[in-house]
């Protein structure tokens, strides 16, 4: 935790009031940019929050910073020190630790165990745990955090692990903190808790850099706020200066495209429905929990909610993914007992949540990603129709405005906005009856985001009906035409988006209403 | 959106091609050297060794062997790359062609056909009995979740077990009072002729007429495209409602069936039976490498199994003049350890460098 232990610490900076300091930081991966000439002072023993869109490149930022990632041009200075981290242990040793969003926990050990892990505290090589066990209380007791050191980690609630686990990166010694969307899987009263023991974390003299996209949350705990958006610092603000809505502003940028009001008219027919939808969980706790609702032809049906409230396993239920209790209909057909092709012949379609994981083959060209999922129609008898095949992604790559050389290309060449608005097009260009849109537009930038929002609303004319989850309220609220809120696997209300604002949206994603 | 002029496409196709067959030549030259290395380490002449290699491995008479080396090896190459093509690993062609290998040659005394047919008979059998012992690992993995890497690997062994008490019990030609230790002989009608006379008989044909087949269902039929895609990316494949379990199976079986055929030259061109001694095992392993050493290409798999086809014909000569010829096993062994690699690393510099010129690519198109 001394500066000086880490290798790489040469010249001292000149201004060392502020404990980390990055400057003009850039990163590019092949074909995108993730952060553009990023320049943070984080002063310590404070709270600076780190806003933006998904995939504005906060997560990527902070990777950089513990070592996970190396900079392609810029420095970084912690303590006064500028340095290189060329590994996590590198960034731990010079005081640096990250909590990140999915816990890293061995369910079967204590919380004592899981604290020490990796670095556990020896003497002449025999373990011991008395002193572990004394310097993880004090502590503990220094933040305000009151757990049973004993239990094993399976028996602890999701607050209480990521209590644990941000006592394992204090036990390394860590005095600059990371917390990489810490309350994303937080209830509300959870959240309070947290934040409390970061206020107390910070008057002990830790320094907290805070990565989060929800406003209020960040104006309500944070010191600083530096807003970043597609890969470049905006502003360093102070929350007294800023509003909510100034914040929005800024992370969305002031080309934020219009929502323009529909002239045509929601039909009358019911395309997809769903009564009684209930996945059943791996625990007690049902992912999804007795959901009904329907679409018409037309219409697109908005689901709001805070990643992990059950959509991810809603859209998965009504492909045929997963198992499911109660009945989906596709156009007044019961589909819940055919498989997931024939669902797919009935009219549906689906833009998967991680189009890289879900929806594409990476190393496979654009003409075979395309193809996936359509290979019926674009066949002659056994045989793929290899012209017809080109030919209809060269129409994708037209119709959506693919930026790509040609269709021969591997997917990965693409940025994530070409390769999303390829799966959107591979969904769109069949014309389907019914799609499900998961986070149609995430982490993709302004331009990409009004194109395929464009070729929803186009679609959505035709007669396309659609569900429509995302957690990004401004497309929620700007496209749909019924909105449905979910939070902890159930629908919490229903609401209209001429009259719902985002303060409403938030309320009862969060379940404060 | 230009795209490129079709002459530039075929021209990055060709390149490509050229890549990976310069980095598996300069990768075989590095076994090479690693062989002779050894060679020179236990107080062998390499140039004598390799030298010895060349002379008899190129005499006539030896790359005819070469052929016939080369033909079950092809079957089971083939047999493994259908399953690496969608990330199973069929490790278990062994049993399945040894106990395809008995079936088929005990069935083919028990009918009497016209000869074309009766030929096409056994191997038809040897296939559904290839592809049977093959589905057992799949429905195992469709639903217990069994690793087929395991079960494949554990069905080796009860195939071994299964067709020594099959052969002993109820297969054994015992009218030679108890001496042959073979199945009855196969009817002449149901022999596979030969294309050079007690040389080479006419499975090599079979054996390419499959190698063909495989490219045309793999690369070009709409199941093979399925395969691939469930290989490539199996959560998006599923997602795209290409059923996985019924992938597992169909390619479980094709695998199984081309399995079935590894033995055939032995047993329709060469034994007219089955004996536990007079078929040749391990050629379910080293079709492991062979595919692994032809990119599960159908012209890598030949070119591989010529390769050691070669090798394999060459051994028997180093023996005589004082060579180990186990150096022939440790070549293919460190010759495909070394194509791996350097594949590897030749296709990730590939891939950079296709990221990099599509940036370029794009760039220019900005610019215009």
């Amino acid at each position: 935790m001394q500066a000086g232990s880490a290798k790489s610490s040469q010249t001292l900076s000149a201004e060392s009031a502020n404990i980390v300091e990055l400057k003009n930081i850039s990163k590019s991966f092949p074909g995108v940019i993730a952060n553009r000439d990023i320049s943070l002072q984080v002063a310590r023993a404070t709270i600076h929050a780190i806003v933006g869109e998904n995939g504005a490149g906060k997560s990527t930022l902070m990777k950089i910073l513990y070592g996970l990632h190396q900079p392609d041009s810029g420095t970084i200075s912690v303590n006064g020190y500028v340095t290189q981290f060329k590994s996590p242990s590198e960034a731990i040793a010079a005081g640096v630790g990250m909590v990140h969003q999915h816990f890293m926990l061995a369910d079967n050990l204590t919380v004592l165990e899981n604290i020490i892990l990796g670095s556990e505290p020896t003497k002449i090589g025999v373990l011991s745990l008395g002193d572990a066990r004394k310097q993880v209380k004090e502590i503990a007791t220094s933040i305000g955090v009151e757990i049973d050191l004993d239990l094993p980690i399976s028996e602890l609630g999701v607050g209480q692990r990521q209590r644990v686990e941000i006592l394992k990166v204090l036990f390394r010694g860590a005095e600059i903190l990371v917390l990489d969307e810490p309350t994303a899987v937080l209830v509300p009263q959870e959240v309070d808790e947290l934040f409390t023991n970061l206020r107390k974390l910070v008057a002990t003299g830790t320094t907290i850099i805070f990565i989060s996209h929800k406003l209020d949350e960040v104006l309500a705990v944070s010191d600083e706020i530096t807003v970043i958006r597609q890969g470049s610092t905006v502003a360093t603000v102070l929350p007294k200066s800023v509003d909510r809505l100034k914040l929005a502003e800024m992370m969305v940028g002031s080309d934020l495209p219009s929502h323009g009001k529909r002239t045509t008219k929601v039909g009358a027919t019911i395309q997809l429905a769903a009564h009684n939808l209930t996945v059943l969980g791996k625990d007690n706790k049902n992912p999804v929990q007795n959901v009904s609702f329907n679409v018409a032809e037309g219409e697109i049906v908005g689901i709001a909610g805070v990643d992990g409230n059950g959509q991810f396993e809603l859209c998965e239920a009504l492909l045929g993914l997963v198992a499911s209790q109660g009945t989906i209909e596709i156009s007044g057909t019961d589909v819940s007992k055919l498989s997931i092709r024939e669902r797919l012949k009935k009219g549906l379609a689906y833009i998967p949540f991680d189009r890289q994981r879900e929806g594409l083959m990476l190393g496979a060209s654009l003409w075979e990603n395309s193809l996936l999922g359509h290979e019926q129609q674009l066949s002659r008898g056994p045989m793929i129709d290899l012209a017809a095949a080109k030919n209809s992604c060269r129409e994708i790559i037209e119709r959506f405005g693919v930026t790509t050389p040609n269709e021969l290309v591997p997917a990965f060449v693409l940025s994530g906005g070409n390769q999303q608005k390829l799966v959107v097009g591979r969904n769109l260009a069949t014309a389907p009856k019914i799609l499900i849109a998961a986070h149609p537009t995430r982490g993709i930038d302004v331009g990409a985001q009004a194109a395929v929002w464009e070729e929803i609303r186009r679609s959505r004319d035709a007669g396309m009906s659609v569900l429509l989850v995302s957690a990004d309220l401004e497309e929620v609220l700007g496209l749909s035409d019924r909105i449905l809120v979910m939070f902890d696997g159930e629908i919490a209300a229903e609401l209209d988006p001429k009259s719902a604002t985002p303060q409403i949206l938030g309320k009862y994603m969060t379940g404060t209403r | 959106m230009s795209t490129k002029p079709a002459s530039q496409r075929n021209f990055d196709a060709l390149q490509k091609s050229l890549v990976t067959f310069g980095s598996s030549l300069s990768a075989i030259a590095f076994a090479l050297v690693i062989c002779g290395l050894l060679l020179l380490v236990t107080g062998k002449d390499p140039f004598a060794a390799y030298g010895k290699i060349l002379e008899t491995g190129l005499s006539g008479d030896k790359l005819l062997e070469m052929l016939k080396r080369a033909t079950p090896l092809i079957f089971s190459a083939t047999a493994v790359a259908i399953g690496f093509k969608m990330n199973l690993f069929n490790i278990g062609v062994e049993g399945q062609y040894l106990f395809a290998a008995l079936i088929a040659a005990e069935m083919g005394t028990r009918v009497s056909l016209p000869r074309p047919l009766h030929i096409l008979f056994i191997l038809i059998v040897a296939m559904i009995a290839g592809a049977a012992w093959a589905s057992i690992a799949a429905l195992l993995k469709i639903h217990r979740g069994i690793n087929e890497v395991i079960s494949t690997i554990m069905l080796n062994y009860i195939a071994l077990s299964v067709i020594q008490w099959m052969f002993e019990t109820f297969f054994r030609d015992d009218s030679d009072g108890g001496l042959n230790v073979k199945t009855t002989e196969i009817a002449p009608s149901g022999r596979m002729p030969d294309l050079v006379d007690d040389r080479l008989n006419g499975m090599l044909i079979v054996a390419l007429l499959i190698v063909i087949l495989y490219w045309f269902v793999i690369f070009r039929s709409r199941f093979g495209f399925q395969l691939r895609a469930s290989g490539l990316n199996p959560i998006a494949a599923r997602t795209a409602g290409i059923p996985a379990n019924r992938m597992v199976l169909i390619a479980m079986i094709l695998s199984g069936a081309i399995a079935g055929l590894v033995a055939m030259p032995a047993v329709i061109g060469d034994v007219y039976a089955y004996g536990p001694s007079a078929i040749a095992t391990q050629f379910g392993f080293a079709g492991i490498a062979v595919a692994l050493l032809g990119r599960n290409h159908p012209v890598g798999i030949v070119g591989a199994a010529l390769l050691f086809g070669f090798l394999d014909s060459t051994s028997a000569e180093l023996q005589l003049s004082g060579i180990p010829s186990s150096i022939v096993k440790v070549i293919q062994a460190i010759i495909v350890l070394v194509v791996v690699i350097v594949n590897e690393a030749s296709s990730r510099r590939f891939n950079r460098r296709t990221a990099e010129r599509a940036a370029l690519a794009l760039k220019s198109l900005d610019t215009q």
